[in-house]
């Protein structure tokens, strides 16, 4: 059977055009997310990991023509997304669905709970008499941990973790297969992020979903994902099964990103050796030549600066022309 | 997910009807004592217009052959005559024409802001979310017409086709709503980037809709507070163009026109033929920007 979702060579391009620039001036390009290619079981979980501005929320928004994306993403191995016009991809937007960063900016502060939740249901489905819509989104809050009684309240009353429940019953109330998350629990308190992952897990486990799930934070990922992909500048560095890429990363990014994961343990924490990455991540606009990751690598040689190192590997896939695991040299 | 009891307890408390942003923002503007003040005033001109003609002791047009030529000595405001305001210089009761000019004032200044508010918003609403070579287009044919002298498009209009109340209405209207086309543009520029229109697009409700259901209730506040702040605009310029002698036709008249005719009198000592529409302007005027500056601080409290 083919996979959920199969997405193959995926480019993000933005032109930039400058104030000023003469309407003939051929505008710069911006390659957010460059050649991603991932296949999604249903019922799995794919973790994507990277600094800010590495371009995972862009590919989330790519893969639903969110945004101009080229390339291709196969679902259920029938339809590419991208070659569907809007038209035609509204009945595949009830399939995938998405929870957003900011709770409470992603509800419109005009509208009601009932009718927040309500929304992508009166869109996809609407033969359903308002009667059952509303024993849905009563059921939904239900499942999501919101009384029921609060569905003619605003977003301005709930508190953050509160109005991310209220994203997610919004989320599945057209029971999607798919749910991307961009970086859902970024913005709450960590007691708080625990609660939202561990119904979000709960939802998956019962509804069979498969999800993206976007996050800077490596060790929310882990607790959440099957598999991890790490992106660097629009490219993916490293992907394996959660467990690998954990215990045997092989890029010298992730074990970069890995090393600076607070370990909840004084002793441990001050004995932990950091790998040092110096500088900022380049621009987008101008990435260095061959590794984009080389300015910033412990071990680039000269060849990095030639060649691009795609990423190879079957489960566990790696772009690096230097992988392996951490020396001890390494460590500062 | 279980609740524990405190949470039901907290739960229960909020259960029932939510407080809206309408509902904080009616209470903010009810406690503003300036703004009340501008109601209050707003209230008693409206009652005026609506109800001033069952005062009346006189028509509008009637003429007063007791008064008419000796106005300076007779026509004064009086109650024992029933002209309480006194009369023109004609005879005719200045309290009617009051009335009259009050109404067809508030009418201009509340067409000319329905105009805007209709026109402008969706206008600036549709450009400002499509965005890209249409909003471009859009907003350079704005910029093109406020270039144009408004106030000579309106004169030659009303030279054109004639003084009509009908013209009055279409040209103030076509003026006062590109102005407004801007403001609502560039507010739904910033309402277009939150992340609640991208939940919208991203599980595909239409533009149309998105338009009309996320980011037209989310302007409101500012269409409100500059509809109430153009009403007076309007009326401005109506009186401007009816002190040039161009607007309203007679017999009927506005209180711009009074204006005109009593400034043009006084030196006869009949200022009361000044004073009384210039109270009722002022008046108009006075209480329709109290309660758009109450209007502002209650819709955005964060502006103070």
């Amino acid at each position: 059977m083919s996979p959920l979702l199969s997405v193959r060579d995926l480019h993000v391009r933005f032109p930039i055009i400058r104030a000023g620039d003469m309407p003939w001036t051929k505008p710069r390009i911006l390659h957010a997310v460059n050649g991603v290619d991932f296949e999604l079981e249903a019922g799995q979980t794919l973790g994507v990991v990277g600094e800010s501005g590495c371009g995972k929320s862009t590919l989330a928004r790519g893969l639903i023509q969110m945004v101009p994306a080229t390339g291709q993403v196969m679902w259920r191995g029938e339809t590419d997304l991208l070659s569907l016009s809007p038209r035609q991809m509204k009945p595949y937007r009830s399939e995938i669905q998405m929870v957003f960063q900011d709770p409470l900016a992603s509800l419109n502060p005009r509208m009601t709970l009932g009718q927040i939740i309500a929304e992508p249901l009166s869109t996809h489905r609407p033969d359903i008499p308002a009667k059952e819509r509303r024993q849905r989104v009563a059921g939904m809050m239900e499942r999501v941990g919101l009384l029921p009684q609060m569905i003619n309240r605003y977003p301005h009353e709930f508190s953050g973790g509160q109005c991310q429940r209220i994203g997610i019953a919004r989320a599945l109330i057209v029971e999607p297969k798919l749910l991307i998350c961009d970086e859902p629990v970024s913005a709450l308190d960590v007691s708080i992020q625990a609660q939202v992952i561990e119904l979000l897990k709960e939802l998956q486990r019962d509804l069979g979903l498969a999800m993206i799930f976007i996050a800077h934070d490596l060790s929310v990922v882990k607790n959440i994902s099957d598999e991890v992909m790490v992106l660097y500048l629009g490219r993916i560095m490293e992907k394996a099964p959660k467990a690998r890429l954990y215990d045997d990363p092989q890029h010298p990014y992730t074990q970069a990103l890995l090393s600076a994961v607070p370990i909840p343990d004084p002793v441990a924490e001050r004995a932990k050796r950091i790998v040092p990455m110096t500088g900022d991540m380049p621009s987008p606009m101008n990435p260095p030549s061959g590794c984009v990751f080389r300015g910033r690598c412990p071990r680039a040689q000269d060849d990095c600066a030639r060649t691009v190192p795609q990423p190879e590997g079957d489960a566990h896939r790696v772009a690096c022309l230097h992988p392996g695991p951490l020396s001890a040299a390494e460590m500062a | 997910m279980a609740m524990t009891s405190e949470q039901a307890v907290e739960a229960t408390a909020l259960a029932g009807k939510g407080r809206s942003p309408w509902a904080d923002a009616r209470r903010r503007f009810f406690r503003n004592k300036a703004a009340m003040v501008g109601l209050a005033i707003l209230a008693f001109v409206a009652l005026f217009a609506v109800f001033g003609d069952f005062l009346s002791q006189w028509s509008n047009e009637e003429l007063d052959y007791n008064v008419m030529g000796q106005i300076a000595q007779e026509g004064g405001p009086s109650i024992e005559n029933g002209h309480y305001f006194g009369t023109d210089d004609l005879g005719r009761d200045l309290f009617a024409r009051t009335v009259q000019g009050t109404q067809i004032s508030l009418a201009v200044g509340l067409v000319g802001a329905l105009i805007a508010c209709v026109v402008g918003t969706l206008y600036g609403a549709v450009a400002g979310y499509v965005g890209g070579r249409t909003d471009n287009i859009m907003m350079r044919i704005v910029d093109i017409f406020m270039a144009i002298p408004y106030m000579f498009v309106l004169i030659l209009l009303l030279v054109m086709y004639g003084r009509s109340i009908t013209i009055l209405f279409a040209g103030v209207g076509l003026i006062s709503w590109m102005e407004m086309a801007r403001i609502v543009r560039g507010q739904t520029l910033t309402i277009k980037g939150r992340e609640f229109v991208e939940a919208a697009r991203a599980t595909g409700v239409s533009a149309p809709v998105i338009i009309l259901r996320h980011i037209v209730p989310n302007l409101l506040g500012v269409i409100a507070v500059y509809a109430t702040l153009l009403v007076p605009l309007m009326i401005l310029t109506e009186s401007f163009i009816s002190f040039l002698g161009l607007g309203v036709q007679e017999p009927l008249t506005s209180l711009g026109a009074l204006i005109s005719e009593g400034a043009g009198t006084i030196a006869y000592g009949t200022t009361w033929q000044l004073g009384f529409p210039l109270l009722f302007f002022c008046l108009t005027l006075f209480g329709l920007f109290f309660v758009g500056d109450g209007l502002r601080d209650a819709l955005d409290p964060k502006d103070r």
